[in-house]
């Protein structure tokens, strides 16, 4: 099987749409690096509730091991570390929000800017008007239908009147990039990208949410009707690991939030101490003659430091904390997912417990009920790992990107005010060669 | 209140601030004797406060509080018997305050007792910043004679005869000495220079105290980063491929919150400096009040020469200019004899001419004083200028060397974040 032919690889940096290929077309050639990591290739409409979580087998070990080659390298070049399977054929935005004031309420709205080459669309492009409530209806939507994967989290629904400004320049631009966010993972996502719901909700020109569209996959429409009542007997320990890290992880997530409130307030209160300093230099050049220029020019370097400490903490707040919070909430997602599972797990034994306990008295053969249970414990579980493992990439992209971002606030903060000080160093010390040069004059 | 003067006194000091409780205690708190010096022979006391309307210096109708001074001789009262009725007249503050300043430059080494305040100030509630509102008229007629009575107890100032005019008689000389009192030729130069010192002093006083307050600050900011530190090094424990990059860029966290340490102290050389100017502007203060000494040493001895040449003419032409015991006593008691009159006018010439010799002197003095006094100001300044310049220039060396490990400590975290 040849794989010098980079278009097979989906995750090789950005390519042209109509270079690419539809993943359907590339099936055969897609491999995984990793091999025990399972695809999902997004065909669901084809076989619903089997396809996910078929492996692939590797036939080739030594262009598989090219491929590992390639692949780490297009990853030192990117720092990209996208499944390969991923596609690259469903591009969405979301922009420019406007405010509507209507009689019974003001909302704003967002523009949701659609490129694709996928089939199950009848266009290439899309550009529609959604609101909070309508991305809101599409994650109940994806959580309903696909119960067995992790949704990314939608920012926070309800803020409270008074204390947070709904239509601010900043609250408006901190929710859109969150739902920016929200919109790209459902779309990169192999199987939520091809969920009907996300394509009414990126075409319909009317989104009409009264109009359940009934297209909940088999394994949706079971894992859904799991009742409770069944007691887990043993998780498997790879879940165990996920659920406790999830824990943790959640916990650092808090301190490292309320670190950054706390840096927030001493910053706020370094800047109120540093505006009267400033003030006071200025005063004081007024008494003097020599020295006035000197003096003023302090108080002119202290201003300048205010204003970057300014962008510093703006930046803290406003892209810092949204993604720390954002994070939080996606770990109750993924929290609740492991429930789900767990659930279904239960439901099973349960059931083939009954049946054996049955076949033992009356020789009644386990039904098949019980086998399709089995069956979608492991669909579950398979799309949870895969899930899981996409999560902890993009989880590390983010936070290497996030924390490389405040790297680089704090240094241009330092960059900013270093600039300052050395021209007003300048000054200062051409004057004195000149005060020198006039002295011995 | 308007007042006659107050305005360029030698060295006065007006404003004080009894609270009231002060002032309502002082007759209790005070280590008054009673018995002492003049409270020895009399008893003062500050009896009662009244309004009265009248034109003042600059001849418009104004409205002013009036306090009555009671003194009474000391006696026991005899038994049975009621206490004789006191001597009484009635003063406004500010004749307290001529009073005050005549001491002031009297006695230049003694610490003179303060008055109350001059206006209501420091108030809290916005109605009683009236002058003549009653409850401040009370609390001043206390501070008033809690002053009389501190002055009448001093070992020297109890003594002086002014003091005792200023208890006893209407009118007490200290009008006309007011005129004296003020230096009528101050020099412009160190009138400057003692308002530019009090500036500076004020202005480095807040520098410093803010200094303090943003050093604080900065302190707070730098090591709450420290926490990073602890919580990237949990976290790196639950992490694999993330671990090594959060725990080295936890180590640089601890760095960067250590930092502030050295940072601040180095800072502290900078504040010293400051504070060096802050306490020459009390040396450059005492030099411009030296010289408002002389300066008025010199005007008193002019005064005093231009009196006893007065006295000569009168003596020698027979006219009566100056009003005095003397002139008063020979107008009632007759004339004295030619023979006595031709000594005084004698013992006069002698003063006269000790008197200008001692002008000449007093002069010379004060304007080698002044000379050498102004050479050296000139020096201090240009010191002054040099030294603050140079202060400022390792301020800016300081921050930069700051900034510069600020961004060395982020840029390896930043390494390390990268290597996540």
């Amino acid at each position: 099987m040849s794989v010098g032919a980079p278009r097979g690889l989906a995750s090789s940096g950005q390519k042209l749409i109509t270079e690419m290929l539809h993943p359907l077309s590339a099936a055969e050639e897609q491999l995984s690096p990793w091999p025990d990591v399972t695809i999902s290739v997004g065909v669901e409409k084809q076989e619903p509730g089997l396809t996910n979580g078929t492996p692939v087998e590797m036939s080739n070990p030594a262009s598989t091991l090219q491929l590992i080659d390639r692949l780490q390298l297009d990853d030192e070049l990117e720092a990209d570390t996208q499944d390969p399977s991923e596609t690259h054929d469903l591009f969405v935005t979301v922009d420019d929000p406007k405010k509507h004031v209507l009689t019974m309420e003001t909302y704003i709205t967002y523009r949701v800017s659609t490129k694709t080459t996928r089939i199950e669309f009848d266009l290439p492009e899309y550009c529609v008007r959604r609101r909070y409530q309508d991305f809101d209806w599409l994650r109940t939507k994806l959580e309903d239908s696909q119960p067995t994967h992790l949704i990314p989290p939608l920012p926070e629904k309800f803020v409270m009147k008074g204390v947070v400004d709904r239509f601010s320049e900043e609250f408006v631009e901190t929710r859109m990039k969150a739902l920016d966010k929200f919109l790209k993972r459902v779309a990169d996502h192999p199987v939520l990208s091809f969920n009907p719901h996300l394509n009414a909700f990126l075409t319909a020109k009317d989104l009409n949410k009264r109009q359940g569209l009934a297209l909940l996959t088999k394994v949706g429409e079971s894992v859904k009707h799991v009742t409770g009542g069944y007691k887990l007997r043993a998780r498997p320990s790879e879940f165990c690991a996920m659920g406790e890290y999830l824990d943790t992880f959640s916990q650092k997530l808090g301190t490292l939030d309320r670190i950054a409130q706390r840096i927030l307030k001493e910053q706020s209160e370094y800047l109120t101490e540093l505006r009267e300093y400033s003030s006071v230099y200025s005063s004081w050049a007024g008494s003097e003659e020599q020295l006035q220029r000197p003096l003023e020019g302090v108080a002119g370097c202290v201003t300048t430091c205010c204003g970057a400490m300014e962008d510093l903490s703006d930046s803290t707040s406003q892209d810092f904390l949204p993604v720390l919070r954002e994070y939080v909430l996606y770990i109750e997602s993924m929290k609740n997912v492991l429930r789900k599972r767990d659930q279904s797990q239960a439901e099973y034994e349960g059931r083939l417990e009954a049946a054996v306990l049955r076949k033992q008295e009356d020789r009644t053969p386990i039904p098949v009920e019980v086998e399709k249970c089995q069956d979608k414990v492991e669909c579950f579980n398979a799309d949870l790992k895969a899930d899981w493992e996409r999560w902890q990439r993009n989880k590390r992209q983010d936070f290497k990107q996030l924390l490389t971002g405040m790297a680089d606030k704090n240094i241009n903060y330092y960059e900013k005010c270093q600039a300052a000080w050395e021209s007003l160093l300048t000054v200062l010390q051409d004057k004195q060669t000149e005060d020198k040069t006039s002295e011995t004059n | 209140m308007a007042d006659s003067g107050s305005s360029e006194e030698v060295a006065v000091i007006c404003n004080t601030d009894i609270t009231s409780a002060e002032s309502e205690n002082n007759i209790i708190n005070t280590m008054v004797e009673r018995g002492t010096v003049l409270l020895r022979k009399m008893e003062i006391s500050v009896a009662e406060a009244d309004k009265r309307t009248g034109k003042n210096t600059v001849n418009m109708q104004e409205t002013y509080t009036v306090y009555l001074i009671e003194t009474r001789p000391a006696e026991s009262v005899p038994e049975g018997g009621t206490p004789a009725a006191p001597d009484t007249l009635w003063r406004r503050y500010s004749e307290f305050e001529l009073l005050r300043t005549y001491l002031l430059v009297t006695y230049p080494y003694i610490i003179i007792p303060p008055l109350p305040e001059k206006r209501a100030e420091f108030v809290w509630h916005k109605l009683s910043a009236d002058n003549l509102d009653p409850d401040f008229v009370e609390r001043r007629r206390v501070g008033l004679e809690n002053f009389l009575l501190r002055v009448a107890s001093h070992p020297v100032l109890s003594n002086d005869k002014i003091v005792f005019l200023f208890l006893t008689e209407v009118d007490s000389r200290l009008k006309s000495l007011s005129a004296m009192l003020r230096v009528k030729n101050p020099d412009k130069r160190f009138m400057g220079l003692k308002h530019y010192s009090d500036e500076l002093n004020t202005i480095i006083l807040q520098l410093l105290r803010v200094r303090a307050r943003v050093a604080d600050r900065v302190y707070g900011v730098y090591k709450v980063h420290g926490n990073y530190g602890r919580v990237f090094s949990e976290w790196s424990a639950i992490e694999k491929e993330m671990g090594d990059g959060l725990q080295s860029a936890g180590h640089h966290m601890d760095t960067y919150a250590a930092a502030i340490d050295d940072i601040l102290e180095e800072e502290e050389h900078y504040a010293d400096q400051l504070k060096e100017y802050l306490f020459y502007t009390d040396s450059v203060r005492s030099v411009c009040r030296k010289h408002e000494l002389i300066q008025y040493e010199l005007e008193m001895a002019a005064q005093d020469l231009t009196y006893k040449k007065q006295q000569k003419e009168e003596l020698a032409t027979g006219a009566v200019r100056i009003f005095s015991l003397k002139g008063m006593t020979s107008k009632l008691f007759g004339q004295e004899s030619q023979e006595q009159r031709e000594g005084r006018i004698a013992a006069l010439e002698q003063s006269i001419q000790e008197g200008e010799e001692a002008i000449k002197e007093k002069d010379a003095e004060c304007q080698e004083f002044v000379q050498k006094a102004w050479t050296d100001i000139e020096r201090f300044k240009e010191q002054k200028d040099k030294d603050l310049r140079e202060a400022l220039i390792s301020y800016a060396i300081m921050q930069i060397s700051m900034c510069k490990k600020g961004i060395q400590v982020w840029s390896n975290a930043k390494e390390c974040f990268n290597k996540m």
